[in-house]
């Protein structure tokens, strides 16, 4: 604690920027979420238990959970494989595919999820591949794992390719020379170098895809105990004007994402003590 | 081709190339299943009918207010979230003080909330009952089912975007330039301007760009703060939700073509910006 609260700086504009990020930073970020934790408070713990405990809510952040789990791991291997190619491969259209790989940051989740619903819905173009092999895709969890990989997607590949492209060839040519094949090499030289941001790529994934709404709405089918998310319980249970149930799974799913938050930190605080970079 | 190496000649710190071949192959098949696809499919899905039908649907006046009220959503959370952007990047890279760590984790946290989640927070803040809510609806300005909850929906969720893209460029830049301007007798205004900004523009034009295709595309907070009367609250992405259950497909999949041309073109300009400018956002890739 010998650490002084603030140095002396000559550089002006303390006041300023200080001010417009507290300000900003307490009426935009912090009253919003201290009044979802005040509400809570208010209606005490008793109550946002019996308003969680049901079959159908436990039913939903099940469904939430694992679909989001599943499509991180997918986009760990997919992710990492893709930003292996587009880092080390030369191909026509690769710079085209690299930004492209952007697309789900940028595109809007409502817009995502009617053109996903118009391709996999039983009536789309692979939707009716999948129906002739007996697989219904849209409207079933299948189909939510998918809208999950498409959100997912950049985050493993752009924490991924960076890295890849500080690998030193010689560590690979000292591997090489010293007799390993380039399996052993990838396997015991690579990979754990790529381990801590693909980690944390698969967690940023993960922590976006709990919390995806307009992407998966429309897929899902949103079939109580089947295939409704999470967040829509948020939305159906205002709807019904219940604050307590909205607050309960709303808490339930902040503490979600506090808990995702604190694994990245200690996942970026790990790797940067093992290879100084995240 | 030449004929001194022989033909299966490739380097140790390469693989096969039936190796890379079927990799890329497999890597690119799944991109085209799970990206380009469905990006072809807005326009398909828009032009399904012909130009005409796809062009006055847009001329709609639901559609036009749509339009009119995702820019104006868009013309005030986004300088709003630049100003915040430059003054906390200012805050955390020109300063050394206790809690920097928390501080750049409050500022991230949006990212991990969920959309649903932080329109459930503005209900609860300023919902009409609450006494803040009450209080604002008995003045004639209520937030929520209004313009100014759609606006604080679009500036949480795209609050970090131009933080996170200034601040390891700022980190990269260090302090020197700064303190040697000031040292020859530069005002801290000018020498913002004329240092500071020279050097962030392009991260700042980046991060500015990132933050509006978000807040115009903003559905999940929005969608649970709006209220959804249409003409009045409904935004682009809205509407296209409320077209799109109601089976006016080719509507709500021209508006839809409006929003991921605006993607487009925010990535083309993000590509262009990477490719002219890359050592000025080289740092903001390694975050």
């Amino acid at each position: 604690m010998g650490k002084p609260l603030l140095h002396r700086s000559p550089i002006p504009g303390l006041g300023i920027s200080a001010g417009i990020t507290l300000t900003l930073l307490s009426l935009v970020v912090l009253l919003p979420i201290g009044a979802l934790l005040a509400k809570g408070a208010v209606a005490g713990p008793e109550r946002l238990w019996s308003e969680v405990n049901s079959a159908r809510i436990w039913a939903s952040l099940w469904l939430s959970f694992r679909l989001s789990f599943l499509a991180a791991a997918f986009n760990l291997v997919f992710g990492a494989a893709l930003a292996w190619v587009l880092a080390r491969y030369r191909f026509p259209g690769r710079r085209l595919i690299d930004a492209a790989v952007d697309l789900p940051f940028a595109l809007p989740t409502a817009v995502a999820g009617i053109a996903l619903t118009a391709l996999y819905a039983p009536n789309g173009v692979f939707g009716a591949v999948a129906r002739d092999w007996g697989v219904k895709i849209a409207y079933t969890p299948l189909g939510i794992f998918i809208a999950l990989v498409f959100v997912g997607l950049p985050f493993v590949v752009r924490t991924v390719q960076p890295v890849i492209d500080e690998i030193e060839r010689e560590v690979e040519e000292a591997s090489a020379t010293l007799g390993a094949s380039r399996a052993h090499t990838i396997r015991h030289v690579i990979l754990p170098m790529l381990a801590p941001a693909a980690l944390t790529g698969f967690a940023l994934a993960l922590a976006r895809a709990v919390g995806e709404y307009g992407s998966v709405i429309f897929i899902a089918g949103n079939l109580p105990m089947k295939t409704e998310i999470a967040p829509l319980l948020i939305v159906i249970k205002l709807e019904e004007f219940n604050y307590d149930g909205a607050t309960a799974i709303g808490i339930a799913m902040l503490v979600i994402s506090f808990l995702m938050l604190f694994v990245i930190n200690a996942i970026q605080v790990w790797s940067r003590r093992r290879i100084g970079y995240v | 081709m030449s004929d001194t190496a022989p033909a299966t000649f490739r380097a140790a710190t390469d693989e096969s190339p039936l190796f890379r071949i079927v990799l890329t192959v497999i890597v690119l098949s799944l991109l085209v299943l799970l990206l380009f696809a469905p990006l072809v499919a807005v326009f398909y899905e828009a032009l399904r009918k012909g130009w005409v039908t796809a062009v006055t649907s847009l001329a709609d006046p639901e559609a036009l207010a749509a339009i009119r009220l995702t820019l104006t959503v868009a013309a005030i959370a986004v300088p709003l979230n630049a100003m915040f952007g430059i003054a906390a990047a200012w805050l955390i890279t020109k300063y050394d003080f206790r809690g920097k760590a928390l501080l750049i984790t409050l500022i991230d946290l949006p990212f991990s909330v969920s959309p649903v989640v932080v329109g459930l927070c503005i209900v609860l803040t300023f919902g009409a009952n609450t006494w803040i809510g009450a209080l604002l609806v008995q003045a004639g300005h209520p937030v929520v089912f209004a313009l100014p909850g759609i606006v604080l929906a679009s500036m949480i969720v795209t609050f970090p975007f131009v933080a996170r893209e200034l601040i390891p460029v700022m980190i990269e830049q260090g302090r020197a330039e700064e303190e040697a301007a000031l040292t020859l007798g530069a005002s801290g205004w000018r020498t913002f301007r004329t240092v500071t900004l020279p050097n962030i523009r392009w991260a700042l034009l980046y991060g500015v760009l990132l933050c509006n295709a978000r807040a115009m595309g903003e559905f999940g907070a929005v969608s649970v703060v709006s209220g959804k009367i249409r003409g009045q609250t409904a935004t682009m992405p809205i509407t296209i939700e409320m077209l799109y259950n109601e089976y006016l497909s080719v509507a709500a999949f021209a508006l839809a073509a409006v929003l991921a041309f605006l993607a487009f073109v925010t990535l083309g300009l993000k590509t262009f910006l990477e490719i002219r400018h890359a050592d000025a956002l080289a740092a903001a890739r390694r975050h």
